[in-house]
């Protein structure tokens, strides 16, 4: 602890405390384009600039630690002009898109410049004409307005591990790309979207499907349906000035079908057949020794491309169990139309997802196409779907709560923790637990793998054997625990664990790339206290006693691991480079 | 290979004995190599080998007098040593075709090429350049190499050392100023399990090559600096950060390394003392920035070369995030002769506030251009006078750049100024590493702070906002001037946009960027007015603000400039006079050179 003075006012701060949050404590908040809390400062734009009352010279209040006796000015005439010059020299650096850019209304570039009240440009303009690159079908790039603040290329290489963006050349050249001015798809980009969900302008967004979406509807021959992720429903209120956490499952069905969709499904549903599939295959694994341990979850599909690039001697350890996005998509264009007796070609599944990687899952291999046509058509991310309500006009918080179709949307509190870190392993753990011990949980909750913390690690007791897990957010925490699997299978050590779940994003998919924008650690503790809340509020907490999943067996798939529900529900996997051509 | 581990006295008699008293040394630095002095080596070895002369030749590292390379100096038992200039095989052979006939040199054609070198200049980080052999460490231990790392292995403790170094009153030569023994100091304080030593040989600034000629001329006096330095703070290994366009610098560091290894001076157990250091070279890209400490860190880690912010600096958290010292060549290359002489001894030499010399390479519009080591305090008039020998005939000094890219152009009515760090930046330049440009009256102060500015633009890292946008757009609005294209609010957006980069740059490139700039706007704010209100340079350097014309009055028709044009831009005749047409003129100043009337104006 240590004492200072900002603006006058005396604080008390603990060591290693930076200016720029040290000020938050005396209600200032400095003007930063770079700084996110989510990554180290990179002192890149040169707007947080502060000074000490007795230097002339200007300290980064970002990245400057406060110290012992400081007396810092946050705010003069001085500060603020040359805040203001600074902020001016960005913007002529910077195309005058506004009113057509996915940022629009949503960006701190444009925000800043509004509070600053910039009227006039005095610089001239000096922007790149380097193209988009929207190779990846999932997030797309626009260099000419990046601004360089080194966020997105933090993430990509610090938190996810990636490093598929890095920065290129220098001086007013510098800029963001794959190395080697490869396009994303060539690069080791995995989709998930963490950079889109950090930059601070329109350099780096989703890929846009919205228009598909409305055409489908508009579609008089075409049998739309659609699914809501998880972590979509604790997130989507964000875009209408709720808070975080809120949970508008219900809202949600309504709206879907305000906006068209003949039939509302929940993927929290297809979450329960995932658990269903997997922990079946755990148990074949781990009870009757039938293939090898540990089991890896993968239900993320940047996960699984991080594996299918990175990690491919892992790849017998993976799931097959498809996603519960591609297992809903399945099932909507084979059990659903016999069901309702309509043509499957007909039929347009769209999935409201938290993430940027969905776009890629839905075509990422042949598997995909397992009921003889795309299974899933087209994904949105919750913010194209803030977009699409805001476009239709709905009051979508003040609607009445809807059921879904039940057929496909009635699910358990064990579909819907798995939009939170931790949540698939839990789920499946339920699960898992019941069929080996015929008998369910004294307490159904697993809190050790619950939370932020990066890698969590722990072991339950199932009828007198020990089942060790990882479970892992936030792809750089992955090599840990892949390491730890490695070293032991090499060295024929003790598994360390039997079962791991890996979610690319931090927090998990609450976390998702496709996500409201502003991601904190209080914002994804509060989307996952929402979930678990969902969790709780349940009457059914067990996937394998959801009376449409049990319906789904007996009418359509026959048993967990069948041959129907392998050819359906089931994938493979294979190695691909980390750099195409 | 030597046996290892001789006494350093041993290696002295060893090396002593048996040379000849008579010698000659020729200066083969890079500079001097670029002059033709390897010819003029090789011609010297076969005259010498020919005749079978007593006469022992050597190789030395450049001794600062580069106007005049390459160079001689020759040692006859019983004469002064005397330095020949502008050395070539012709010379060679008669150098010692007059020493054979006369025993000593006498020829008038010779004598004229004897160098004198100033009073003015004291040479201690120079004091082994042009002197001994760098790629022989007996040479070197010779001149009492290395005998300031046994005194300190010796006699000092850590901290005696850091004590020594606060009294030499030593700062650091790389252009920050920081005193060196604070630096050690941090690093000393610090616990860890791992230090570093490194030397930053990333010399980049255009027309300083101080550092070079040390590394090449003088390598082992670095390496003993990093030793002591390491042997201070507990580090014990070290690296040296070159620019890979140093080719000559890298390969005699390289095998000066080699040879300290050999000796026993690098490794285990240095000297017997229980002092471990091991030393190896890392090569620069070519990126300007990465002489910043933070962004040579980055580089020598394998990571983009863009500076961090600090603190934390790098004697606290640097290399691998350990603590890491990081001195320039010049500042090390000081270590070694305050650890001889003592520290009290150096810290007489210099002004109140800065101690010892400093090296500046001495460049541009003046006589002897060429390296120059001057106790700190002298005036800048005898540098560029007295030394440098002023302008070329006929045209007058008008101002000296120094700094390097970060400094400030200072006007000829303050060169009576004490050259030393807080002067220069009192004027509004700075000390920096020690380039010296002189200009004079054809030089375009806009154009000069455009070149300056131009390089940091293009050498700028692009991290932070306001260096790459702040130093484009200022590059922006001088292009504009400079073409006439400008208004006086120009001047205005300039100042606005250097504040901005002064106050808001993240490394010291950007905060310093805008000094050119600033500089020249402060001492020659009418020339600027000139190319802004009146479209008009008279330096004839910016191309679009100037045009030739006849002056008939003093035109004699004698049609020389029309002769000379090499675009037929001169039209009329012997008998109507000549005119220019100012469209086909391409402003080349052939007509201009060529008439011998001054009848043609710009």
């Amino acid at each position: 602890m240590g004492k200072a003075i900002i603006n006058g006012i005396q604080i008390d701060f603990s060591e290693g405390t930076t200016i720029l949050d040290a000020a938050k404590k005396v209600h200032i908040n400095i003007p930063t384009l770079c700084k996110h809390e989510d990554v180290k400062a990179s002192a890149a734009c040169g707007i947080c600039v502060v000074k000490l009352n007795n230097s002339s010279k200007m300290l980064r209040a970002c990245c400057t630690p406060i110290e012992e006796g400081m007396n810092i000015i946050t705010h003069d005439p001085e500060i603020v002009s040359i805040r203001r010059t600074v902020l001016e020299l960005i913007l002529s650096n910077h195309p005058n898109d506004c009113l057509k850019c996915g940022r629009n209304n949503n960006c701190e570039l444009q925000e800043l410049v509004a509070d600053f009240g910039i009227r006039d440009e005095d610089f001239e303009k000096i922007v790149s004409d380097l193209p988009k690159d929207e190779t990846t079908k999932a997030i797309v790039l626009e260099p000419s307005k990046c601004i360089k603040c080194g966020r997105c290329v933090e993430v990509c290489q610090e938190t996810q591990n990636v490093w598929a963006l890095s920065f290129l050349d220098r001086g007013v050249e510098t800029r963001i790309s794959p190395a080697g001015d490869i396009k994303l798809a060539d690069s080791p980009c995995v989709r998930c979207g963490q950079c889109s969900a950090h930059c601070p302008t329109g350099a780096i967004f989703e890929q846009d499907n919205t228009k598909e979406v409305w055409n489908a509807l508009e579609d008089q021959d075409k049998h739309c349906v659609v699914q809501i992720a998880p972590a979509v429903r604790v997130a989507v209120g964000e875009g209408f000035g709720l808070k975080p956490g809120v949970n508008l499952t219900r809202k949600l069905y309504a709206l879907l079908r305000r906006l068209g969709f003949k039939a509302v499904f929940d993927t929290n549903f297809s979450a329960d057949l995932t658990i269903m599939e997997e922990a079946s295959e755990f148990i074949q694994r781990f009870v009757y020794k039938k293939g090898p341990l540990p089991l890896i979850t993968t239900c993320c599909p940047s996960w699984v491309d991080f594996m299918e690039k990175f990690n491919t001697d892992m790849i017998e350890h993976f799931s097959s169990a498809k996603s519960p996005q591609e297992m809903l998509g399945a099932m909507a264009k084979t059990y659903y139309p016999q069901k309702k007796d309509i043509d499957p070609a007909k039929v347009v599944v769209v999935s409201i997802m938290p993430c940027t990687a969905k776009k890629y899952e839905i075509s990422r291999s042949r598997d995909m196409f397992a009921s003889g046509f795309q299974d899933t058509d087209i994904v949105l991310t919750t913010r194209e779907l803030i977009r699409m309500i805001k476009q239709a006009g709905i009051d979508f918080i003040n609607l009445p709560d809807e059921d879904p179709d039940h057929i496909m949307g009635d699910y358990t509190g064990a579909g819907v923790i798995f939009g939170a870190t931790g949540g698939v392993m839990e789920a499946a753990l339920r699960t898992a637990y019941s069929f080996i011990t015929k008998k369910n949980l004294e307490k159904v909750e697993f809190l050790d793998v619950r939370g932020l913390k990066g890698i969590k690690e722990t072991s339950v007791t199932i009828e007198g054997a020990e089942v060790k897990i990882a479970v892992a957010h936030g792809l750089s925490n992955v090599d840990y625990v892949i390491n730890k699997i490695r070293k032991a299978k090499e060295n024929n050590e003790p598994l360390p664990y039997h079962f791991v779940e890996v979610m690319a994003c931090p927090g998990g998919c609450i976390g998702g790339g496709g996500q409201p924008y502003g991601v904190t650690d209080e914002v994804r503790n509060a989307r996952i206290k929402g979930i678990y809340q969902d969790d709780e509020g349940q009457q059914i907490r067990y996937s394998h006693e959801n009376p449409f999943i049990k319906k789904i067996y007996s009418e359509f798939l026959g048993s967990p691991l069948s041959e129907k529900a392998h050819h359906l529900l089931h994938t493979k996997y294979l190695p691909r480079p980390e750099y195409r051509k | 290979m030597q046996s290892t581990l001789k006494s350093l006295d041993e290696i002295k008699r060893e090396k002593s004995h048996g040379q000849s008293r008579n010698w000659i040394r020729v200066g083969l630095s890079s500079c001097g190599i670029a002059a033709g002095a390897k010819e003029v080596f090789d011609t010297l070895k076969d005259e010498i080998e020919k005749r079978n002369l007593d006469i022992s030749l050597s190789q030395s590292g450049c001794a600062g007098m580069c106007y005049a390379e390459p160079l001689v100096e020759v040692g006859i038992e019983g004469q002064a040593p005397k330095v020949y200039g502008r050395v070539d095989r012709n010379k060679a052979v008669s150098i010692i075709a007059d020493y054979i006939q006369n025993r000593r040199i006498t020829s008038p054609e010779l004598e004229k090429e004897v160098i004198t070198t100033s009073s003015k200049q004291i040479r201690l980080v120079l004091r082994n350049c042009g002197v001994i052999d760098p790629e022989d460490i007996k040479d070197y231990i010779l001149h009492d190499g290395y005998q300031a790392l046994k005194n300190v292995l010796e006699k000092y403790k850590p901290e005696d050392v850091t004590n020594e170094l606060k009294i030499s009153g030593l700062k650091g030569r790389g252009g920050g100023g920081f005193p060196t023994w604070m630096k050690w100091n941090f690093a000393k304080s610090i616990r860890s399990d791992e230090k570093f030593i490194i030397c930053n040989g990333d010399e980049g600034d255009p027309g300083a090559y101080m550092d070079r000629s040390v590394l090449e001329g003088d390598p082992h006096s670095v390496l003993e600096g990093m030793m002591i330095a390491g042997y201070t703070v507990g580090a014990s290994k070290g690296f040296l950060y070159i620019r890979a366009e140093y080719p000559l610098a890298v390969e005699r560091i390289q095998m000066a390394i080699d040879q300290a290894y050999q000796y026993g001076l690098l490794g285990k157990n240095i000297l017997g003392k229980g002092f471990n250091f091991d030393l190896g070279i890392r090569l620069g890209a070519g990126a300007f920035v990465c002489g910043e400490e933070t962004a040579l860190i980055a580089s020598i880690e394998g990571k983009r070369g863009c500076p961090v912010p600090r603190p934390p600096f790098p004697s606290v958290k640097g290399l691998w995030g350990k603590p890491t010292v990081i001195n320039n060549v010049e500042t090390l290359a000081n270590i070694p002769v305050i650890f001889t002489k003592g520290g009290a001894w150096f810290s007489k030499i210099g002004s109140e506030t800065s101690k010892g010399t400093k090296v500046f390479a001495l460049t541009g519009k003046v006589r002897n251009s060429g390296l120059v080591e001057v106790p700190m305090g002298i005036t800048l008039r005898e540098i560029v006078f007295e030394i440098g020998g002023g302008a070329a005939e006929g045209k007058k000094v008008k101002a000296i750049q120094t700094g390097g890219p970060s400094g400030g152009v200072i006007p000829e009515q303050y060169f009576d100024t004490p050259v030393d760090y807080e002067n220069l930046q009192k004027l509004g330049s700075i000390m920096g590493s020690g380039g010296m440009i002189v200009m004079d009256e054809d030089d375009c102060m806009v154009d000069i702070a455009k070149f300056y500015l131009g390089f940091c633009v293009e050498e700028s890292c692009g991290k932070c906002a306001p260096c790459r946008i702040g130093g484009t757009q200022m590059l922006t609005l001088l292009k504009n001037i400079s073409e006439g294209k400008s208004k006086e609010e120009d001047l205005v957006r300039l100042k606005r946009i250097a504040l901005a980069m002064q106050k808001a740059s993240l490394c010291g490139l950007g905060q310093t960027a805008a000094n050119p700039v600033l500089s020249t706007i402060k001492y020659f704010g009418e020339e600027y007015k000139m190319h802004i209100k009146d479209k008009r340079c008279t330096s004839g350097k910016c191309v679009s603000l100037f045009f030739f014309e006849v002056i008939k009055e003093k035109c004699r028709k004698c049609s020389l400039c029309q002769r000379n044009c090499p675009v037929g831009a001169v039209l009329g005749n012997k008998d109507e006079g000549f005119r220019i047409d100012q469209v086909k003129c391409i402003k080349c100043g052939q007509c201009f050179q060529a008439c011998k009337f001054d009848a043609i104006k710009r």
